[in-house]
């Protein structure tokens, strides 16, 4: 019976596991589904969402354009070491553009958000979780979904690709600076190879990566912090501290994972 | 006989191991204030959850105007639900709206009313809970009895029919105490609300509610009017009263 249940249990455990992951999925699912059909529940809520364009976007711009220079100014420095070895340092401008506006644009951006304003997200919805706020909306009849999570969505999905398209801007700019300026590779020739190069569906394709990225960041966050309470390992602070910590960790791997999905098949 | 507003039958709430309601049965009466005493950690706030739909019991079966509320439609629990009005333990104001947008929050929110309206109530409620020039404070900002007497504006704008108040009094100084449950009283005669007033404030409290239920175990020890509860001779109830009494010191 003992040697029995120890040969089980292993398998229990696996298949308890997988359940929990699937319904955890599954809910995951619903609250973005909810949240973003309670977008255009009239009346809309245009004041808060423009609130948080100003909290996700706008005040992020300064951290994106510090990123987005720096990566560029790499791009362009490994870029020419890399090609100057085959010779063909006049390709350096489709090199960077492309990585930035196919990969590195989306992620990196999508990753800055994340920590900037994804960890907050969690953090304050976490909070009014423990302190009754949550259920206080519910008493009074206020859709939580709709009042928290909706805003934070519509707001994202405008922000994400125009904070996107600047890293990406600000990051060819980057290259320029060290291909050109510090290594001497003709500006003429920088930028014309960008623009023979760089054809819309690769900015198409970094537009759609950085929208589904916004999906992931509000809506991991917000889960987060939503169910902060049901945690098993900490109630009250303790139990904020980790879901804004998993809410991180957990939106960034998953930003990865489906940048890799989203890739084979944009390619 | 006449039949209770609501009525909890034979319901029972665990959290995993702590079985926090054992069969609570309890009527509450339209147009009645009742009074919920009871030691602190044993399931008031719980039992308040359960009438407004927080949270739901494990078996047993709360019933409104004779109703089962588990077998109600989604609309006719909405509609429930816009009847009641909640004003929680730690008050449970958003931290990140000022005092006035807190209290317009329920109206602004869930009524189609015209700004100069909501502020017309607002203004009124703060008036009559003496709550003067905090309108563009903070909930962090203010003391925590100012913040109850906050919550309570907060629960009582939307004039509902049933309210539920969660400790509204405790942290109060004695002048403010009475304040609140003098208004508690006068709205009650004003307007005839179902109140359920969860309390430690005894005697006090007795003076303004027309029926005292005593929570013991998960279940209603006692059930009636305070007079009743004073004649009460089963010893349990009466070692809780002096029980209550003596605590009422700290
Ligand atoms: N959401 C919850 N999850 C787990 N335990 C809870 C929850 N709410 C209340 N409890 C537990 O139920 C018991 C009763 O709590 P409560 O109703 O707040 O007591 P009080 O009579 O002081 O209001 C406590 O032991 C508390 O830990
Ligand atoms: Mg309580």
């Amino acid at each position: 019976m003992l040697r029995l249940s120890i040969l089980i249990s292993p398998i229990t455990a696996l298949g308890r596991g997988a359940t929990f992951i699937v319904q955890e999925m599954g809910r995951i699912a619903m609250f973005f589904l909810r949240s973003f059909a309670l977008i255009f529940s009239r009346p809309f809520q245009i004041n808060k969402t423009t609130q948080q364009i100003y909290f996700i976007g706008a005040k992020s711009v300064f951290v994106i354009c510090l990123t987005g220079a720096f990566t560029g100014m790499v791009l362009g420095l490994q870029g020419y070491y890399t090609l100057v070895k085959f010779g063909s340092t006049g390709f350096l401008g489709a090199a960077v553009a492309l990585s930035l506006i196919r990969e590195l644009g989306p992620v990196l951006t999508a990753i800055m958000v994340t920590g900037r304003a994804g960890s907050a997200m969690a953090a304050e919805v976490g909070i009014m979780r423990i302190s009754e706020e949550i259920d206080a909306l519910e008493t009074m009849d206020i859709n939580p979904l709709r009042f928290l999570v909706s805003p934070k969505l519509a707001a994202a999905l405008i922000s994400m690709p125009l904070l996107t398209a600047l890293f990406d801007v600000v990051g060819i700019l980057g290259g320029y600076l060290t291909g050109s300026l510090l290594l001497g590779i003709s500006p003429g020739v920088y930028f014309m190879r960008i623009e023979t190069s760089v054809i819309m569906d690769d900015v198409t394709g970094g537009f759609i990566k950085s929208v589904v990225f916004a999906v992931v960041i509000v809506t991991i966050c917000c889960f987060q912090g939503y169910f902060t309470h049901t945690r098993a390992e900490g109630f009250g602070a303790k139990g904020v501290s980790l879901s804004t910590t998993s809410a991180v960790v957990i939106s960034c791997v998953l930003i990865l994972i489906t940048d890799y999905v989203l890739t084979s098949f944009l390619l | 006989m006449r039949e209770p507003l609501i009525q909890f039958k034979n319901v029972f709430k665990r959290f995993g191991d702590n079985h926090v309601l054992n069969g609570t049965d309890l009527s509450i009466y339209k147009g009645e204030i009742t009074t919920i005493i009871g030691k602190s950690g044993g399931g008031k706030s719980v039992l308040l959850k359960h009438i407004i739909g927080l949270l739901e019991q494990d078996s047993g079966t709360i019933l409104f105007e004779g109703r089962p509320v588990s077998d109600m439609k989604k609309a006719e629990r909405k509609a429930l639900k816009r009847k009641c009005s909640y004003m929680f333990q730690g008050t449970a104001l958003f931290d990140s709206l000022t005092i006035y947008e807190n209290i317009a929050l329920p109206l602004k929110e869930t009524t189609s009313l015209s700004d100069s309206e909501i502020n017309r109530r607002v203004r009124d409620k703060m008036d009559q809970l003496d709550l003067h020039g905090i309108d563009d404070k903070y909930p962090s900002q203010l003391s925590g009895g100012m913040k109850k007497r906050v919550a309570l504006a907060r629960a009582l704008v939307t004039d509902p029919e049933i309210i539920l108040f969660d400790e509204p009094t405790t942290g109060l100084d004695p002048i403010r105490k009475k304040a609140v449950h003098e208004m508690i009283s006068d709205y009650q005669q004003k307007f005839g609300f179902t109140g359920v007033v969860v309390s430690h404030d005894i005697p006090d409290i007795f003076h303004i509610s027309q029926r005292v239920a005593m929570l013991n175990d998960g279940r209603i020890l006692f059930e009636g009017n305070p007079v009743q509860l004073a004649q009460a001779s089963d010893p349990d109830v009466k070692e809780f009263i002096q029980g209550l009494y003596i605590n009422d010191g700290n």
